[in-house]
């Protein structure tokens, strides 16, 4: 049981570190030229000779993406509110956000560039479209599928509207908001980089592209693996808070 | 078309002096037991003003509830991890916070196993001698609402109406064996024969049989 428990524990770790060593052998092994496909090594050895620059874009980066999302957790819940609380609001937004929400969101930097120029303002506000749909969904979700048992409890009591959002549909979809911050936050990172990618002079999105117009291919893939890193990172922390928050929501991974 | 009238009062919305149990024990989740049995005291008025001032004299009012009906040691468990049985208590005792006049039982020991059951019916008896409010309460089982209430009415099912209404002039405090009495089993026999009757006739397929204990 024991043993079971730290396998399971490693076992990413295992599977990344069988990853590296299987990549490493094909390209040492097959000849691959570093510029078409950078072995591990190759890009370990360029993340570490370029790590100020790639630490610069990552902050870059990390900041950016952090004032997006927090602008969509703003937007998403208040949205999710209004949609989940109320039924005329659900059937008359729903339709128009989940077309807005089909929209490439790649498409809308040109569109920010002409309106906010090259930089920072772009690459937040497509981190925030892109990350805000799904706490909006999970939030209005949350509300729209209390148990009227539960809002018996309460109406029989007497209680307003407000209290039983309060009291019962507040809490009721917290586990629904921190399974949504953790695809949200994601989803923010992709959003970031792409932006990055077209419309900013600092980021690992332009890092990017400019290590691959100067064929650096290894500077490129250490630049995605930092991004991959940084979401990750962030994953977990929310991975974390939710665990800490809404255990009553996880009990049966606990065992009492 | 009935009337319902309190007080000489006619009912228009929920009231402050009643207080009600489910057939589901309905507690919140995310609430401890005694968090659980709080939440009137957040809702209604006047406790809801004082509830941030007067906290500690309310959560030891609701731990002494708890410990009355048999949940010392569960009250700072969450819901799950208490049995069908202790749920249902908590939730009698969240109906009985707010110290209501007026507690509305809808088949409050329906789910439960025999034993709980005739547990239950001990424990609401208990709370009843001791803070004597009325209770109105709904259920399919006979012996319970002989065993429990002064007046036992049965109800047609569609309509929705009195049928039978019948004393219960058994003596108080009652216990357990009195189930087991003569007295006791003919009066159910003959509440069991009011709804053979009810049902044979086609006018209702199921009858639910009321129970009032009065003040």
């Amino acid at each position: 049981m024991k043993n079971n428990k730290q396998i399971e524990r490693w076992s990413p770790w295992l599977l990344l570190v069988a990853v590296i060593v299987l990549w490493q052998i094909i390209c040492s092994g097959f000849g691959v030229s570093e510029f078409i496909f950078p072995s591990p090594w190759r890009i370990w050895t360029q993340f570490w000779e370029f790590k100020e620059i790639i630490a610069g874009h990552a902050w870059r980066t990390f900041w950016v993406t952090m004032a997006g999302f927090g602008l969509a957790i703003v937007v998403g819940v208040l949205l999710g509110f209004v949609i989940g609380s109320s039924r005329l609001a659900y059937a008359a937004m729903y339709p128009l956000m989940t077309a807005f929400n089909a929209l490439p969101k790649a498409a809308f930097v040109p569109i920010l560039v002409v309106w906010f120029g090259i930089g920072v303002g772009p690459a937040v506000l497509t981190a925030f479209l892109i990350s805000f749909f799904p706490i909006m969904v999970n939030i209005a979700t949350g509300l729209a599928t209390l148990e009227p048992e539960l809002e018996d409890v309460l109406r029989v009591l007497g209680a307003k509207r407000w209290d039983v959002l309060m009291k019962i549909g507040f809490p009721r979809s917290m586990p629904y908001f921190f399974a949504s911050l953790k695809v949200a936050i994601t989803l923010a990172f992709v959003g970031t980089t792409v932006s990055e990618m077209t419309a900013a002079n600092e980021g690992i999105g332009y890092l990017l592209i400019s290590a691959g117009s100067s064929m650096q291919m290894g500077l490129a893939f250490a630049g995605l693996m930092v991004v991959g890193a940084m979401a990750m990172g962030m994953y977990e922390l929310f991975s974390a808070v939710e665990k800490h928050t809404t255990a009553w929501a996880h009990r049966g991974s606990q065992g009492e | 078309m009935g009337k319902i009238r309190i007080d000489g009062e006619p009912v228009t919305g929920p009231l402050k002096i009643s207080g009600m149990a489910f057939q589901a024990p309905s507690l919140l989740p995310w609430r401890t037991t005694v968090d659980n049995v709080l939440l009137p005291l957040e809702i209604v008025e006047p406790y809801r003003s004082s509830f941030k001032a007067r906290r500690k004299e309310y959560v030891e009012r609701a731990r002494k509830l708890l410990q009355k009906v048999g949940l010392a040691g569960y009250e700072d468990k969450f819901p799950w991890q208490l049995s069908g049985g202790m749920q249902q208590r908590a939730s009698i005792c969240r109906a009985l916070i707010h110290e209501p006049k007026m507690l509305l039982l809808d088949e409050p020991f329906g789910a439960l196993d025999a034993f709980t059951r005739e547990e239950l019916w001990c424990i609401l008896r208990d709370l009843w001698t001791e803070q004597q409010f009325n209770v109105i309460l709904v259920t399919h089982d006979l012996r319970e609402s002989v065993f429990l209430a002064d007046t036992v009415y049965v109800m047609s099912k569609s309509p929705g109406r009195f049928v039978v209404k019948r004393e219960i002039e058994l003596p108080r405090p009652r216990e357990l064996e009195l189930t087991y009495t003569k007295e006791f089993t003919d009066i159910v026999l003959e509440l069991r024969g009011h709804i053979g009757a009810i049902r044979s006739n086609a006018i209702a397929d199921a009858a639910k049989a009321p129970a009032a204990i009065p003040q």
